[in-house]
């Protein structure tokens, strides 16, 4: 027990101390992890051997980041990108293969071990990158797309790689491995398709997939539904957890990658009302899952032996990143990508990646590579891992530069902009929302009543659920990027919370909030508001004005004293609150009473104009001259 | 024949002449009176309804209170939004043509000051060009303005029971068809000698 508390300290405070000084320096904090990893383990040796079980786990957090990174992906995203995906990813895939695989080739290595060393080296590394991309606020560019879609292409062309690695083994060494295999089973221990022929294989995998399509599709709704009802955030967060959880180990028994069935499950959900929750839930797991990864493979590294074969480690990991970055860039070319985003896919995607140690490690137990070249390739890969923020760092800080001049026209194209969030979805929020979205605007849409969601969404509003006043849910709704933040919700103590949490946090977000009274509205006004409205005034004044034209009154001139009224109104909000007092009721406030009394007589005055004289100096519109006024003008 | 008189008058509650003028012709059958501010007060025109209000009538009457030598704001917003191009006026825009127009004013300033040598400069005819040629390129005939004078003392002055009366026998006179439209064209104002332009009965 005591060990596993000590070795948790250990973690924690290396990536406490080392991740915001890595940031403060402009390192990012995936470099800040990998350093953290390499203090405590070879630097100060606080972590042994036990890395490696912990990056296993840790790997979890690269299955986790491909759910939310499928959550942000609807279906018609993902179908838009597919000529990239299949193209430039699938090239991707094969020249850098080849190009690796020749270069072994030149180095006297058999081809099948050749083949597989390319197979291994042409991945890279989704967790640093995408990590590295939403960090900096790359991901919706179009190198950050491109990126992504490469990326995806890669995790998807892990499953066809752990088929064809085992025909790959020369047979002196399968021999040898064969005895431990074994005991180490080389990928799932459990399996539903050990020895399956390939056509019943193809179909248990079809119907995984399927049935991770369908559940998420059907299933998840009425379930999140049952679950949110019991309002337990604990619980939903377990469920989230369950799902993910879930998916991996049925894409495990099945032989695929977890990652891959997690993706396509955050995908299924990216159209669904809880999206925005589910995302919010999963992200501290993930980003504390990935910088756990980040450590161990800082903390992997052995510099004993790295020390011993420097040259050949140093040598062979710049040679891969150089062919691989060659790749990148003809394809870049080819693809026709501009030149910023061009070089962001070519210095970003040039290393290894965490795949690339799954590989490594089932290839030796399947005797394709020998132990020596295990160990070694091991190296490039993290070495190749811990090059990519500096490489990251070179591109912002050599190559954008040089470039913003020429393409300063074509700004990056980003996904969400200008949007309205807006909290609560009832009567409200509803009215708000169909004036908005009938100018085009993009919304999205909070609330935390799931029936009345299920009511919207019917009407065909796109509602989200989740509590409006938790501050990770509005990040994940993208408050930072929205311009207006509409409160219309009606619980006035939260309403009054939120506000202050968009001030102080996002101070570009314009608020507009939805006021039970005064008071509501003097403390909407004192958290940060910029404008709050009584949510009955317009409707009570229509009503008042449409009780005036049944009496008679010409409606023009029920026009004009709504308008009085109106402007009477304000003007009397802005005196009155001067008496105002946040710690004491209305009610009791005696100056406050006595001043809004005053206030309200000044009305009568005002609207009621003397007829007998038909001449009134305070109303002041189409006053006709006075009677004798023509006498004057003559003179 | 037809006729439609358009109203404007936006603080009626303090109108002298106005307002008995408005009510007296309400009274009149086969007038149609349509007062502008109350069923647009928030100056909303809708533009359909006063096309076809147009369409079936044969005479068209803008009445309001002289303001800025021009008219109160809503019948400039109706000329606007209703006299349509294809509607009003150029290709297939013939709605209007041969219809009637004149305008029904109150004026604040005294006759003589509506002249060359008076402080307005101009006669009220002249001041209402821009309107006689909008009727004009619509197609419609226009007529001399029925006016009042002197409107902020006319009622100190017992002119108003007069202005009504003439007003009532010009109406009727038009929906007879018993106005000498001819003549009605050529006048500086329409009630400066009304037996002059008024037929047979009317007399
Ligand atoms: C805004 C405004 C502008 C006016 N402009 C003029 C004008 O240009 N010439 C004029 O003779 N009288 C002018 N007057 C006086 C009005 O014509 C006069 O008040 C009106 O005819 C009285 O009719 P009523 O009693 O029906 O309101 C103006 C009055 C107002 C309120």
């Amino acid at each position: 027990m005591s060990g596993l508390l000590f070795q948790a300290f250990v973690y924690l405070v290396a990536a406490v101390v080392a991740v915001p000084v890595a940031k403060r320096l402009g390192l990012g904090s995936v470099l800040g992890y990998l350093i953290a990893g390499i203090v405590i383990g070879p630097a100060l040796g606080l972590v042994g051997s036990e890395t490696h079980e912990i990056q296993h786990f840790a790997e979890f957090g690269v299955v986790m980041m491909l759910f939310i990174v499928g959550l942000e992906l609807e279906p018609q995203a993902l179908w838009r990108m597919r000529s990239r995906l299949v193209g430039f990813g699938g090239l991707q895939v094969l020249l850098t293969t080849a190009v690796i695989t020749a270069g072994g080739l030149l180095l006297q290595l058999r081809w099948p071990t050749a083949l597989a060393v390319g197979l291994i080296l042409a991945l890279s590394s989704t967790a640093i990158v995408l990590q590295t991309l939403n960090e900096k606020g790359l991901a919706s560019t179009e190198g950050g797309r491109t990126g992504f879609a490469i990326l995806l292409f890669q995790d998807i062309a892990v499953i066809p790689m752990l088929a064809l690695i085992p025909l790959l083994a020369l047979p002196e060494l399968a021999a040898s491995h064969l005895a431990d295999a074994g005991s180490e089973g080389s990928h799932a221990a459990m399996s539903l398709v050990d020895g399956l022929p390939p056509s019943q294989y193809a179909l248990v995998v079809l119907g995984a997939i399927a049935f991770v399509v369908l559940a998420g599709h059907f299933l998840s709704r009425p379930l999140f539904r049952f679950i949110s009802a019991a309002r337990l955030r604990e619980i939903f967060t377990a469920t989230a957890l369950l799902l993910i959880i879930g998916i991996a180990l049925l894409m495990t028994l099945v032989d695929l990658s977890p990652a891959l069935g997690t993706f396509l499950a955050g995908v299924v959900l990216a159209n669904s009302e809880f999206r925005h929750e589910l995302e919010s839930d999963i992200e501290p797991f993930k980003g504390l899952l990935l910088g756990l990864f980040f450590i161990t493979v800082g903390a992997g590294i052995d510099f004993g032996f790295l020390f011993g074969n420097a040259a050949t480690v140093v040598g062979l990991t710049l040679a891969v990143m150089a062919a691989k970055a060659l790749v990148l860039f003809a394809l870049a070319r080819l693809f026709g990508l501009q030149a910023p985003d061009g070089w962001m896919v070519t210095l970003g995607l040039a290393q290894a990646g965490e795949f690339g140690f799954v590989l490594l490690s089932f290839s030796l137990q399947n005797g394709v590579l020998p132990d020596e070249l295990v160990k070694t390739l091991s190296l490039v890969v993290a070495m190749s891992m811990l090059l990519t923020p500096v490489s990251f760092i070179v591109l912002e800080k050599l190559i954008r530069p040089r470039l913003r001049g020429a393409a300063a026209a074509d700004a990056d194209d980003i996904d969400e902009q200008g949007t309205v969030v807006i909290a609560g979805i009832g009567r409200f929020g509803q009215i708000v929302n169909r004036l908005l979205v009938a100018d085009g605007v993009r919304t999205v849409v909070l609330d935390h009543e799931a029936e009345i969601i299920d009511t919207v969404r019917q009407a065909g509003i796109k509602t989200y659920f989740g509590d409006a006043s938790r501050p990770d849910l509005l990040h994940a709704a993208g408050i930072e990027s929205a311009s207006v933040f509409v409160v219309a919700i009606d619980d006035q103590k939260r309403a009054v919370e939120m506000v202050e949490h968009v001030h102080r946090h996002y101070p570009g977000v314009k608020i507009l909030a939805r006021a039970f009274d005064i008071n509501h509205l003097y403390l909407l006004k004192n958290a940060g508001c910029d404008v709050a409205v009584r949510e009955v005034f317009d409707g009570s004044l229509r009503i008042g004005a449409e009780a005036l034209r049944a009496l008679g009154v010409h409606p023009f001139r029920v026009e004009k004293m709504v308008d009085a009224f109106r402007r009477h109104d304000l003007e009397g909000l802005r005196h009155l609150y001067e008496l105002w007092d946040r710690d004491r009721a209305i009610s009791e406030n005696r100056a406050f009473l006595a001043r809004a009394k005053e206030h309200g007589e000044t009305l009568r005055e005002r609207m009621i104009s003397d007829r007998m004289q038909q001449h009134d100096r305070t109303e002041r519109g189409w006053t006709p001259p006075p009677k004798g006024y023509v006498d004057a003008l003559s003179e | 024949m037809r006729i439609l008189v358009l109203f404007a008058h936006p603080a009626i509650e303090r109108s002298e002449v106005n307002r008995p003028l408005a009510e007296a012709t309400a009274r009149i059958e086969g007038v149609s009176l349509v007062d502008l501010y109350a069923e647009y007060p928030d100056l909303r025109i809708d533009i359909d309804r006063e096309q076809e209000r147009l369409q079936s009538h044969d005479v068209i009457v803008f009445m309001h209170p002289l303001y800025w030598y021009s008219t109160p704001a809503i019948l400039k917003e109706w000329q606007d939004l209703v006299l349509e191009y294809g509607f009003a006026y150029g290709e297939g825009g013939t709605a209007l043509a041969g219809k009637i127009f004149f305008n029904a004013i109150t004026a604040g300033g005294a006759e003589a000051a509506y002249c060359a040598q008076g402080y307005n400069q101009f006669t009220l005819r002249q001041l209402l060009y821009p309107i006689e040629q909008t009727a004009r390129l619509c197609g419609m005939t226009y007529l001399a303005p029925f006016a009042l004078y002197s409107s902020r003392t006319a009622y100190e002055e017992g002119r108003i029971e007069a202005h009504i009366a003439d007003w009532q026998r010009v109406l009727s006179a038009l929906r007879h068809e018993r106005l000498d439209i001819e003549t009605a064209r050529g006048l500086e104002k329409l009630n400066g000698d009304l037996d002059a332009i008024l037929k047979d009965s009317d007399r």
